[in-house]
Protein backbone atom coordinates (compact mmCIF):
# COMPACT_ATOMS: atom_id res chain seq x y z
CA UNK A 1 0.00 0.00 0.00
CA UNK A 2 1.50 3.25 -1.12
CA UNK A 3 -0.11 5.55 1.02
CA UNK A 4 0.75 4.08 4.10
CA UNK A 5 4.07 4.91 3.11
CA UNK A 6 3.43 8.44 2.60
CA UNK A 7 2.56 8.77 6.18
CA UNK A 8 6.03 7.50 7.49
CA UNK A 9 7.51 9.56 4.40
CA UNK A 10 6.30 13.00 5.30
CA UNK A 11 6.48 12.06 9.02
CA UNK A 12 10.57 11.49 8.23
CA UNK A 13 10.34 15.37 6.76
CA UNK A 14 8.67 16.41 9.59
CA UNK A 15 10.97 15.12 12.05
CA UNK A 16 14.28 16.49 10.07
CA UNK A 17 12.54 20.10 9.47
CA UNK A 18 11.98 20.61 13.06
CA UNK A 19 15.51 19.32 14.02
CA UNK A 20 16.73 22.33 11.69
CA UNK A 21 14.11 24.52 13.11
CA UNK A 22 16.03 23.86 16.84
CA UNK A 23 19.41 24.33 15.20
CA UNK A 24 18.20 27.94 13.60
CA UNK A 25 16.88 28.56 17.47
CA UNK A 26 20.25 27.37 18.76
CA UNK A 27 21.77 29.65 16.38
CA UNK A 28 19.79 32.81 17.27
CA UNK A 29 19.70 32.20 20.84
CA UNK A 30 23.81 32.19 20.65
CA UNK A 31 23.96 35.32 17.83
CA UNK A 32 25.64 37.66 20.44
CA UNK A 33 27.98 35.31 22.96
CA UNK A 34 31.24 36.09 22.72
CA UNK A 35 34.42 34.41 23.74
CA UNK A 36 37.77 34.93 25.12
CA UNK A 37 39.56 32.94 22.42
CA UNK A 38 39.03 32.16 18.47
CA UNK A 39 38.57 28.34 18.64
CA UNK A 40 35.51 28.86 21.83
CA UNK A 41 33.51 31.46 19.85
CA UNK A 42 30.20 30.13 18.79
CA UNK A 43 30.03 28.60 15.46
CA UNK A 44 26.68 28.79 13.47
CA UNK A 45 25.13 25.08 13.49
CA UNK A 46 23.83 23.98 10.11
CA UNK A 47 21.77 20.62 9.43
CA UNK A 48 23.21 19.17 6.62
CA UNK A 49 20.24 16.31 4.89
CA UNK A 50 20.19 12.78 3.30
CA UNK A 51 17.39 10.76 1.67
CA UNK A 52 17.08 7.44 2.92
CA UNK A 53 17.40 5.28 0.06
CA UNK A 54 15.87 1.70 -0.67
CA UNK A 55 18.37 -0.51 0.61
CA UNK A 56 19.47 1.33 3.23
CA UNK A 57 18.68 0.54 6.90
CA UNK A 58 17.12 -2.45 8.65
CA UNK A 59 13.55 -4.01 7.25
CA UNK A 60 11.68 -1.91 10.32
CA UNK A 61 12.87 1.25 9.12
CA UNK A 62 11.02 0.36 5.69
CA UNK A 63 8.18 2.98 6.12
CA UNK A 64 10.30 5.69 6.18
CA UNK A 65 12.22 4.46 2.60
CA UNK A 66 12.09 7.50 0.20
CA UNK A 67 12.01 9.74 3.15
CA UNK A 68 14.58 11.89 4.57
CA UNK A 69 17.08 11.88 7.62
CA UNK A 70 19.35 14.75 9.05
CA UNK A 71 22.99 13.52 8.27
CA UNK A 72 25.02 15.31 10.41
CA UNK A 73 24.97 19.02 11.82
CA UNK A 74 27.89 20.91 11.24
CA UNK A 75 29.54 24.23 11.80
CA UNK A 76 29.40 27.08 10.04
CA UNK A 77 32.85 27.36 8.50
CA UNK A 78 33.10 31.19 7.75
CA UNK A 79 35.60 33.08 10.25
CA UNK A 80 33.99 34.54 13.65
CA UNK A 81 34.54 38.07 14.44
CA UNK A 82 37.14 40.10 16.25
CA UNK A 83 35.60 42.81 18.14
CA UNK A 84 37.59 45.28 20.91
CA UNK A 85 36.33 45.63 23.89
CA UNK A 86 38.61 45.72 26.55
CA UNK A 87 36.17 46.61 29.07
CA UNK A 88 34.70 43.22 28.37
CA UNK A 89 36.02 40.53 31.52
CA UNK A 90 36.64 37.83 28.53
CA UNK A 91 39.15 40.06 26.28
CA UNK A 92 42.23 38.00 25.55
CA UNK A 93 45.41 40.45 26.32
CA UNK A 94 45.10 42.50 23.46
CA UNK A 95 41.54 43.86 24.68
CA UNK A 96 39.52 41.93 22.04
CA UNK A 97 36.69 39.75 21.94
CA UNK A 98 35.38 36.85 19.46
CA UNK A 99 31.70 36.93 18.61
CA UNK A 100 29.96 34.12 17.34
CA UNK A 101 29.73 34.33 12.98
CA UNK A 102 25.82 33.67 13.23
CA UNK A 103 24.09 35.86 10.41
CA UNK A 104 20.70 37.07 11.95
CA UNK A 105 19.10 37.80 8.63
CA UNK A 106 20.28 34.73 6.88
CA UNK A 107 18.84 32.49 10.11
CA UNK A 108 15.41 34.16 10.02
CA UNK A 109 15.23 33.36 5.83
CA UNK A 110 16.30 29.89 6.55
CA UNK A 111 13.90 29.68 9.82
CA UNK A 112 10.94 30.28 7.40
CA UNK A 113 11.99 28.57 4.54
CA UNK A 114 12.17 25.14 7.44
CA UNK A 115 8.32 26.07 8.73
CA UNK A 116 7.23 26.39 4.69
CA UNK A 117 8.63 22.80 4.38
CA UNK A 118 7.29 21.43 7.59
CA UNK A 119 3.41 22.97 6.29
CA UNK A 120 4.08 21.20 2.94
CA UNK A 121 4.47 17.81 4.84
CA UNK A 122 1.58 18.39 6.96
CA UNK A 123 -0.16 18.80 3.66
CA UNK A 124 0.71 15.98 2.43
CA UNK A 125 -0.40 14.00 5.16
CA UNK A 126 -3.66 15.65 5.74
CA UNK A 127 -4.14 14.81 1.96
CA UNK A 128 -3.12 10.96 2.15
CA UNK A 129 -5.53 10.68 5.26
CA UNK A 130 -8.81 12.15 3.53
CA UNK A 131 -7.63 9.59 0.77
CA UNK A 132 -7.59 6.55 2.60
CA UNK A 133 -10.66 8.01 4.36
CA UNK A 134 -12.60 7.90 1.07
CA UNK A 135 -11.07 4.14 0.42
CA UNK A 136 -12.20 2.89 3.21
CA UNK A 137 -15.73 4.08 2.38
CA UNK A 138 -16.37 2.55 -0.60
CA UNK A 139 -17.70 -0.46 1.05
CA UNK A 140 -20.78 1.79 1.57
CA UNK A 141 -20.66 2.48 -1.68
CA UNK B 1 -14.85 -15.38 -9.26
CA UNK B 2 -13.76 -14.29 -12.74
CA UNK B 3 -16.80 -12.20 -12.77
CA UNK B 4 -16.16 -10.55 -9.68
CA UNK B 5 -12.75 -10.07 -10.90
CA UNK B 6 -13.16 -8.48 -14.13
CA UNK B 7 -16.01 -6.38 -12.65
CA UNK B 8 -13.59 -4.08 -11.42
CA UNK B 9 -12.14 -3.46 -14.66
CA UNK B 10 -8.70 -1.34 -14.74
CA UNK B 11 -9.86 0.76 -12.30
CA UNK B 12 -8.34 -1.36 -9.33
CA UNK B 13 -4.90 -1.74 -10.93
CA UNK B 14 -5.14 2.39 -11.43
CA UNK B 15 -6.22 2.95 -8.24
CA UNK B 16 -2.58 0.89 -7.26
CA UNK B 17 -1.08 3.04 -9.63
CA UNK B 18 -2.10 6.49 -8.30
CA UNK B 19 -1.49 5.92 -5.14
CA UNK B 20 2.33 4.79 -5.79
CA UNK B 21 2.79 7.78 -8.10
CA UNK B 22 1.53 9.61 -4.78
CA UNK B 23 4.06 7.91 -2.99
CA UNK B 24 6.76 9.47 -5.47
CA UNK B 25 5.95 12.63 -5.40
CA UNK B 26 5.66 12.78 -1.33
CA UNK B 27 9.23 11.52 -1.32
CA UNK B 28 9.95 14.29 -4.00
CA UNK B 29 8.36 17.13 -1.57
CA UNK B 30 10.02 15.57 1.64
CA UNK B 31 13.29 16.03 0.19
CA UNK B 32 12.42 19.21 -1.06
CA UNK B 33 16.20 20.48 0.71
CA UNK B 34 18.34 17.64 0.11
CA UNK B 35 21.32 18.26 -1.74
CA UNK B 36 21.78 15.76 -4.94
CA UNK B 37 18.68 14.66 -4.40
CA UNK B 38 16.71 13.85 -8.13
CA UNK B 39 12.98 13.83 -8.20
CA UNK B 40 11.09 11.36 -9.59
CA UNK B 41 7.79 10.87 -11.39
CA UNK B 42 5.63 7.94 -12.78
CA UNK B 43 4.31 8.04 -16.30
CA UNK B 44 0.53 6.83 -16.00
CA UNK B 45 -0.43 6.90 -19.26
CA UNK B 46 2.88 4.54 -20.41
CA UNK B 47 2.30 2.35 -17.50
CA UNK B 48 -0.98 1.59 -17.99
CA UNK B 49 -0.47 0.96 -21.59
CA UNK B 50 2.02 -1.81 -20.16
CA UNK B 51 -0.59 -3.21 -17.88
CA UNK B 52 -3.16 -4.10 -20.60
CA UNK B 53 -0.71 -4.99 -23.17
CA UNK B 54 0.75 -7.67 -21.13
CA UNK B 55 -2.88 -8.70 -20.11
CA UNK B 56 -3.07 -12.62 -20.66
CA UNK B 57 -6.24 -14.80 -21.55
CA UNK B 58 -6.67 -17.26 -18.98
CA UNK B 59 -7.06 -20.73 -20.53
CA UNK B 60 -6.21 -23.03 -17.11
CA UNK B 61 -7.69 -22.99 -14.14
CA UNK B 62 -3.66 -22.80 -12.70
CA UNK B 63 -3.37 -19.03 -14.92
CA UNK B 64 -3.16 -15.98 -13.18
CA UNK B 65 -5.39 -13.62 -14.75
CA UNK B 66 -3.93 -10.39 -15.19
CA UNK B 67 0.06 -9.12 -15.24
CA UNK B 68 0.21 -6.56 -12.48
CA UNK B 69 2.01 -3.54 -12.95
CA UNK B 70 5.67 -3.66 -11.76
CA UNK B 71 6.00 -1.39 -9.23
CA UNK B 72 8.94 0.41 -10.37
CA UNK B 73 8.63 -0.03 -13.87
CA UNK B 74 8.08 3.44 -16.03
CA UNK B 75 9.49 5.67 -12.88
CA UNK B 76 11.49 8.32 -14.48
CA UNK B 77 13.80 11.58 -13.86
CA UNK B 78 12.14 14.81 -13.71
CA UNK B 79 13.81 17.28 -16.08
CA UNK B 80 13.75 20.69 -13.63
CA UNK B 81 13.15 23.92 -15.28
CA UNK B 82 15.76 25.42 -13.44
CA UNK B 83 18.92 23.82 -11.96
CA UNK B 84 19.70 24.57 -8.08
CA UNK B 85 23.49 24.53 -7.13
CA UNK B 86 22.74 22.00 -4.74
CA UNK B 87 22.24 19.73 -7.32
CA UNK B 88 18.69 19.22 -5.74
CA UNK B 89 15.68 18.79 -9.15
CA UNK B 90 13.23 19.26 -6.82
CA UNK B 91 10.51 22.57 -7.86
CA UNK B 92 8.23 22.05 -4.53
CA UNK B 93 5.65 24.73 -5.94
CA UNK B 94 5.58 22.01 -9.29
CA UNK B 95 5.58 18.93 -7.01
CA UNK B 96 2.59 20.49 -5.14
CA UNK B 97 0.45 21.14 -8.29
CA UNK B 98 1.34 17.36 -9.22
CA UNK B 99 0.34 16.04 -5.73
CA UNK B 100 -2.58 18.17 -6.59
CA UNK B 101 -3.56 17.00 -9.33
CA UNK B 102 -3.11 13.36 -8.28
CA UNK B 103 -4.97 13.33 -5.23
CA UNK B 104 -7.63 14.87 -7.91
CA UNK B 105 -7.03 11.78 -10.14
CA UNK B 106 -7.31 9.33 -6.51
CA UNK B 107 -10.61 10.12 -6.00
CA UNK B 108 -11.76 10.21 -9.82
CA UNK B 109 -10.46 6.56 -10.12
CA UNK B 110 -12.40 5.98 -6.64
CA UNK B 111 -15.82 7.36 -7.96
CA UNK B 112 -15.69 4.61 -11.08
CA UNK B 113 -14.81 2.08 -8.72
CA UNK B 114 -17.62 3.12 -5.93
CA UNK B 115 -20.00 3.00 -9.46
CA UNK B 116 -18.94 -0.98 -9.95
CA UNK B 117 -19.11 -1.75 -6.59
CA UNK B 118 -23.08 -0.37 -6.26
CA UNK B 119 -23.59 -1.91 -9.83
CA UNK B 120 -22.89 -5.26 -8.45
CA UNK B 121 -24.46 -4.87 -5.14
CA UNK B 122 -27.41 -3.68 -7.19
CA UNK B 123 -27.33 -6.76 -9.02
CA UNK B 124 -27.06 -9.04 -5.84
CA UNK B 125 -30.06 -7.66 -4.64
CA UNK B 126 -32.21 -7.36 -6.87
CA UNK B 127 -34.16 -4.83 -6.01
Amino acid sequence: MALDQIFGIAGSALNAQSVRMNTIASNLANAGTVAGTDQDAFRAKRTVFKAIMDQQGSPQDSSYQGGIKVQEISNDPSPVRRLLDPGNPLADKDGYVYTSNVNEMGEMVDMMAASRSYQNNVEVINTARQLMMRTLEITKA
Amino acid sequence: MNVLDNALGVHAQALNMRSQRMELLARNIANADTPNFKARDIDFKQVMQQTQDTAMTTTQAGHIAQGEAAADKGVMYRTPFNTAFDGNTVELHVEQAKYGKSAADYQATLNFLEQRVSGIRKALRGD
